[in-house]
């Protein structure tokens, strides 16, 4: 996957692969990252507008799948203040369970990978 | 030392059905749909049975049947209702072994903690609130000679549960026996990671509770737990799970002007201040193994200890006996009775818990122990192991941070005890901590200075019925366990009643 110095997200042709699958049955997704216990730290796929976002959340950026529309990625703002050093691809793994998450019934579960952004994408990224 | 035959297995002590309906009105039903998904066991990552894919329609009709039972379980006598209660635990209690098994099979854990744990926690959480029940008075006041105030209990009616996997009976019997005990029906909804222990428990009390008392679905989140939560026929939700989710869950709850519990995680600190270090004595071995409680249940807990505060001075031979203490676990097959740590209870997981290891050590922490996935012979070559992993780092790194709910811990040092206690609060959650100090005075500001809902002090990891369990800040809503949960689980009748023949004079 290449960087994309521009936005602080990114997927992985396989999760972008599920993304289609997922977008031709619910129509344009949304994630938002979630924290805490059992499913938790793990990025939750929803229909757009099904996760009410609000002034408490900070929008990452969106994903480019080819054939979709941007699906954006939301992180709590308190939670974003622990991670803004680092950049985030969102994969996929085999998997059970995932809060209300769209994948889970398909026997697959999106999976976060971090690193630490290079200098140059915090700067882009006025960090 | 005893090792458990498998279920299902010539000589074991349980086994579990190939296949498992939803379990409505007393009854097994087939999932409307059809459909079912496969269970595997953490333990070898084999499937061992089917479970019921439930969907919308099935929620429907494990509504119907609790809608059907709750005015009669609600009119039942408190003695009854706990009679019940007590059956359930003895039950339980007489199939010990069988069930912690199952829960082992199910979840990954090893039998040990199960046997000592999971399954006499729920049998006492049972008989608790039988006994609590019975207790329970409503109050009345007098408001002037004439004039009193009579507030009684009254159940909700109907309630929607969704559990976790991390101890699926225990986490089931939390929340049944203070709803179940208030005289409420319950549709359950059990994490799609551990659906097959409760059923077996369903099936083994199934002569004891009234049909469609407790209802239990399986299936995905998305299918079923969405359909129960944004249900307009339930009266409050209760849910352990993460953040996300649980805004979801208040969401819907909104719509339908319902409450919420939410019990949604945390990342504990376990404060060690330097006096433990005192002696070398049995107080100093206990603060030793409460260092080691992070693998407890393989870290899934909510309130695992993930974050390890030493104070300076003893840091680094404080530190040297703890990872001596966690070289010395054992790790292997969870049907082993000397096993200690097992396997994490799904392979999303355990990959999670990897990607976390991964981002510990660019963010510059250093592993100190573990650091690394298991793999373990023959069989359980397929299971999902994990080393116990001791990180050192600074507070404001990710492992720090976030719950990774594995068998990991983040160990860092503080400077005297305001510095302690800011680092303990430096956290978005407030679900669990413990404090470790030979001086009670210690011991005590730090606390009720800490944000948490339960502070452990001089101990870790005991979870007794008569003690409140809940979280501040980000880690949920409400609490459980304790007396206080009856009232979770009610409402309020107020009768305000007049015994003066004379007009108020208004008109």
């Amino acid at each position: 996957m290449p960087p994309d110095t521009h936005s602080q997200v990114a997927v992985t042709a396989a999760a972008a692969e599920l993304l289609r699958e997922l977008a031709a049955e619910h129509g344009p997704l949304m994630f938002h990252q979630s924290g805490g216990c059992c499913d938790g730290s793990a990025p939750m796929c929803y229909p757009a507008g099904e996760f009410l976002t609000s002034a408490a959340d900070h929008r990452l950026g969106s994903l480019t799948v080819d054939g979709l529309a941007p699906v954006p990625v939301w992180m709590a703002r308190d939670q974003y203040a622990y991670w803004s050093h680092t950049h985030l691809t969102i994969d996929v793994v085999p998997g059970r369970g995932s809060g209300f998450s769209l994948e889970a019934p398909t026997g697959r579960r999106f999976l976060l990978r971090s690193r630490l952004l290079t200098d140059e994408e915090a700067s882009a990224l006025g960090r | 030392m005893t090792v458990y035959q498998p279920p299902g297995q010539p000589g074991s002590v349980v086994e579990f059905r190939p296949r498992y309906e939803h379990w409505i009105g007393g009854e097994w039903r087939r999932p409307v749909r059809g459909q079912y998904f496969e269970n595997p066991t953490p333990v070898t990552g084999q499937t061992f049975c089917e479970v019921a894919r439930g969907t919308a329609e099935d929620i429907e009709a494990a509504l119907d049947a609790a809608h059907a039972a709750a005015p009669g379980w609600g009119r039942t006598p408190p003695a009854e209702r706990a009679q019940v209660l007590l059956r359930v635990a003895d039950r339980m209690e007489q199939h010990l072994e069988a069930l912690a098994v199952a829960e082992s099979w199910d979840n990954g854990k090893p039998v040990r903690e199960a046997l000592a744990a999971d399954i006499p926690l729920a049998v006492d959480h049972l008989r608790y609130f039988a006994g609590a029940l019975r207790a329970q008075e409503g109050s009345l006041s007098q408001l002037d000679e004439d004039t009193v105030a009579y507030h009684f209990h009254e159940p909700l009616g109907v309630v929607g549960q969704i559990i976790p996997w991390n101890f699926p009976i225990l986490m089931a019997v939390w929340k049944l026996a203070p709803a179940l005990a208030a005289g409420n029906a319950v549709v359950l909804k059990p994490a799609e990671q551990t659906p097959a222990s409760i059923m077996l428990l369903m099936e083994l009390v199934a002569d004891l509770l009234p049909p469609g008392v407790v209802n239990v679905v399986n299936g995905f989140g998305v299918e079923a737990g969405k359909p129960l939560a944004a249900s307009p026929r339930i009266r409050k939700i209760a849910f352990t799970g993460e953040t996300t989710t649980g805004r979801l869950i208040m969401q819907y709850a909104s719509a339908n002007l319902i409450p919420v519990s939410l019990e949604l995680g945390g990342k504990s600190p376990n404060l060690f201040f330097a006096d433990v270090a005192a002696e070398r004595d049995a107080f100093y071995d206990k603060a030793l193994e409460g260092f080691a409680m992070f693998a407890l249940n393989q870290g899934e807990v909510c309130t695992c200890p993930s974050r390890a505060l030493i104070e300076g001075s003893i840091y680094d031979s404080f530190l040297g006996d703890g990872l001596e203490r966690v070289r010395a676990i054992r790790q292997g097959n969870p049907l082993d009775l000397a096993t200690m740590v097992g396997a994490q209870a799904s392979n999303d997981q355990l990959e999670k818990i990897l990607s976390y290891i991964e981002i510990g050590q660019a963010e510059g922490a250093k592993v100190l122990i573990g650091g690394e996935r298991v793999e373990l012979e023959g069989e359980l070559a397929g299971g999902y192991y994990v080393a116990p992993t001791v990180f050192e780092g600074h507070n404001r790194m990710r492992i720090f941070q976030e719950e990774i709910f594995g068998p990991v811990v983040a160990v860092t040092r503080f400077d005297g005890f305001e510095d302690g206690i800011e680092m303990a609060n430096d956290t978005l959650y407030g679900l669990g901590a413990g404090v470790w100090s030979r001086n009670g005075s210690t011991a005590y500001r730090a606390g009720r200075a800490i944000q948490a809902g339960r502070v452990w002090t001089n101990s870790y990891h005991l979870y007794p019925a008569h003690a409140a369990f809940g979280g501040y800040k980000n880690s949920g809503i409400g609490r459980e366990t304790h007396k206080m949960m009856l009232e979770h689980y009610q409402q309020t009748k107020n009768l305000l009643v007049s015994y003066s023949p004379q007009a108020l004079g208004f008109f």
